[in-house]
């Protein structure tokens, strides 16, 4: 298999536990953008712990489900269910939950009218009520996690990139999340950039975090996660562990996926 | 060493050239006037022509401007100083009726025993604008920046202290109502009691509660009425109470015009599309005439006030538009980002959503009022003395100064333009200031 982001570095897998408890549940969930069925009976429950992999051609719904994981999508069937509070129009548990989940997007989002300090503690400031001093102490202990404590005064236009991906993690994490969703986090970036934002996401899964990423990066994904779900036309049609998954795929439709994306 | 070397292959320098000064035709003027007015055949002809235009333009006025008389008492006696100096049939300016008439042009007919109140409303203008248009200066100022609407409005009109005090404590009614009612009743119901709290203390309290002081404590000084206002200060008072008031509402509606909310954006477009749909005059006429038929009999409600509210209104419809414009251009991970982040929409609007949409939307609000403060020469329609016409035609209609045509006219362009140019270079400053992105 050749993957141009082949994960090299040996993994800590000491905190990496899957645990019993679940973070994320999802039953029977259906979703249409107005007459287009998008997702399609989607059940899945995920676990505290777990590291999930969400690959597919592009169309398949992939980004939509994770995106129905913070409401920015609204699903019209099903239930969903994260951290206890269940997803419906209450702008409470709306709220809630996304305080509670991290999310990072192919196109960073960052604030660009303010500092990269300011863009991390603005939440945190603003909606945990942490006071300032505070907040900007956890932004800048998670800049230093994410290797660019040197940028806080900068505006995002001045980051490159890789940069820019970094710090949107990194604001999501001064939020203390209990999940973190990526939707293409790699997807935007110049191949050289490609490397540091991965191994952003590694040593956060490192930690025990509870991760949902939708990515491209097989590489990342064998090295990672503890489960690999192959979506096409809005529905689940393969889920496995990494190996069996890149291995021994079961449904002909996947074969051919991998076959494209990994046999060049 | 020869010099049949030079005639070889092998070439070494041995002095090294000093530096030229390029040709002639590639520097200083000559290069700028061949790049800039004589690139072709085309810009070559058209550079001519516009030279003889301005040559046209200068030769009438310069004269005239040349021969201005600053010291006379009337447009009579401007005439025979300009035909005694320069001889019979020359023309000139007569700035003397500036000179003579300058303070009605900038008070109207308020009592000239009181200027020093609109000017001293005027001077505590700028300390009030300060900290609001430089974001550099210490925050404390804004503390004045919000009082200031009650002191200018007693320097203005006078009367008793206790009317503006009141109208100003409404406000603050208003803000300890949401304290109070915030943990009780949640966001919606407090921003209700928010509104109707200060509504209800100005209709039926306030009034009562200014008497009332003011016979314990008498502070007042001299009232003015409305129908004294005129010229500059009329325009002024106008135009920065239309500015300051449309921009949140401003806000406001383009908000609601994007709102998911039927009957929210239902209204908002409505609104909208009513007041940009019908001229300005229209409204004026409204306001100054059928009002009266729609308000309780006996009823005196200030015109000045109708006025500011009229024009509030119109410069709100289109600021809505120009800020919707600038909400338009945000891309739609920002929103995303926001809520992810778990902010509510107030709070997702206020700091990440409006920063930048404001932003975007600087020039296009400025515009509005830039337009706006001309709009205000409109007033006129309604019997009140804008300087432009109503002012004018007064001093032309005076026995003295019948006859001058120019001079007015100039003296109150000038002051206009000098107004809204400030007004466009600042907002060049800002857009300056507030460029992020070095790509």
């Amino acid at each position: 298999m050749s993957d141009p982001h082949a994960i090299d570095r040996q993994i800590d897998r000491s905190h990496m536990q899957v645990t019993d408890e679940v973070a994320i549940q999802i039953t029977g969930m259906n979703k249409w953008f107005g007459t287009f069925h998008v997702l399609r009976d989607i059940n899945l429950t995920v676990n505290r712990g777990e590291r999930i992999v969400i690959a597919g051609p592009s169309g398949s719904g992939k980004s939509t489900l994770i995106r129905c994981v913070n409401r920015l999508e609204e699903h019209q069937q099903g239930q969903i269910i994260v951290d206890g509070t269940e997803l419906t129009s209450d702008l409470k548990n709306i709220d809630k939950v996304r305080s509670e989940v991290g999310m990072v997007f192919q196109h960073f989002n960052l604030f660009p009218h303010l500092t990269i300090l300011e863009n991390l503690t603005l939440a945190p400031i603003w909606v945990r009520k942490v006071p300032k001093k505070e907040a900007e102490e956890t932004a800048m202990y998670f800049l230093g996690k994410v290797k660019i404590p040197e940028q806080a005064l900068k505006y995002p236009g001045q980051l490159s990139g890789g940069q820019q991906q970094r710090v949107a993690i990194a604001r999501s994490l001064c939020m203390k999340p209990r999940i973190m969703l990526f939707d293409e986090p790699t997807s935007a970036l110049d191949p050289e950039m490609i490397k540091e934002v991965l191994d952003t996401m590694i040593e956060l899964a490192e930690e025990g975090m509870t991760m949902i990423c939708v990515t491209h990066e097989m590489g990342f994904a064998q090295a990672v996660a503890n489960r690999v779900i192959f979506m096409d036309q809005g529905q689940i049609v393969e889920q496995n562990e990494p190996y069996e998954f890149f291995n021994n795929p079961q449904s002909e439709r996947t074969k051919l996926f991998l076959s494209q994306i990994l046999g060049h | 060493m020869s010099t049949a070397n030079a005639q070889s292959a092998a070439f070494v320098r041995r002095e090294m050239l000093a530096e030229q000064e390029p040709p002639l035709s590639e520097r200083g003027v000559i290069k700028w006037m061949r790049e800039n007015l004589f690139s072709g055949p085309l810009n070559t002809l058209l550079t001519i022509l516009g030279l003889a235009a301005v040559f046209v333009v200068i030769n009438l006025a310069l004269p005239w401007l040349l021969h201005s008389v600053w010291n006379a008492n009337s447009v009579a006696e401007c005439r025979a100083i300009i035909a005694e100096r320069y001889g019979e049939g020359a023309h000139g300016a007569c700035w003397a009726v500036i000179r003579e008439r300058w303070p009605q042009f900038l008070y109207g007919f308020y009592p000239s025993s009181l200027y020093w109140r609109p000017l001293v409303a005027f001077l505590l203008l700028f300390v009030a604008l300060a900290p609001v248009l430089f974001a550099h200066l210490p925050r404390k100022m804004l503390w004045f920046s919000m009082a200031y609407p009650a002191v200018a409005f007693w320097m203005l009109w006078g009367g008793s202290i206790w009317v503006p005090v009141m109208v100003m404590a409404g406000f603050a009614i208003g803000w300890f109502a949401y304290r109070v009612l915030l943990p009780v009743s949640g966001a919606i119901l407090a921003s209700i009691a928010a509104v109707l709290a200060p509504v209800i203390w100005w209709l039926f309290l306030s009034g009562a509660v200014a008497g009332a002081l003011q016979s314990v404590l008498p502070i007042a000084i001299q009232s003015v009425s409305s129908d004294k206002f005129g010229g500059f200060v009329l325009s002024i008072t106008i135009g920065l109470c239309g500015i300051a008031f449309s921009l949140p509402m401003g806000i406001v509606l383009a908000l609601g015009r994007r709102s998911d909310m039927l009957l929210v954006k239902a209204l908002s477009v409505g609104f909208i599309e009513f007041i940009r749909g019908v001229p300005l005059i229209t409204l004026l006429f409204t306001a100054s005439l059928l009002l009266n038929y729609f308000l309780p009999p006996g009823s005196n409600f200030d015109i000045i006030l109708r006025v500011i509210i009229m024009v509030t209104l119109f410069s709100a419809a289109y600021i809505a538009e120009v800020i919707r414009g600038g909400l338009a251009a945000l891309p739609r991970g920002q929103y995303e980002a926001a809520d992810a982040l778990g902010l509510d929409y107030w709070r997702a609007q206020r700091l990440v959503i409006m920063p930048q949409a404001l932003k975007i939307s600087i020039p296009g609000i400025v515009s509005s009022f830039i337009g706006l403060f001309k709009d205000t020469t409109l007033v006129i329609f309604v019997g009140l003395l804008d300087p432009l016409k109503g002012i004018t035609d007064a001093v032309r209609a005076s026995i003295d100064w019948k006859g001058v045509y120019w001079e007015p006219y100039i003296f109150v362009g000038a002051i206009f333009f000098a107004i809204c140019f400030s007004m466009s270079r600042y907002s060049m400053y800002l857009e300056n200031k507030l460029k992020r992105d070095n790509r």
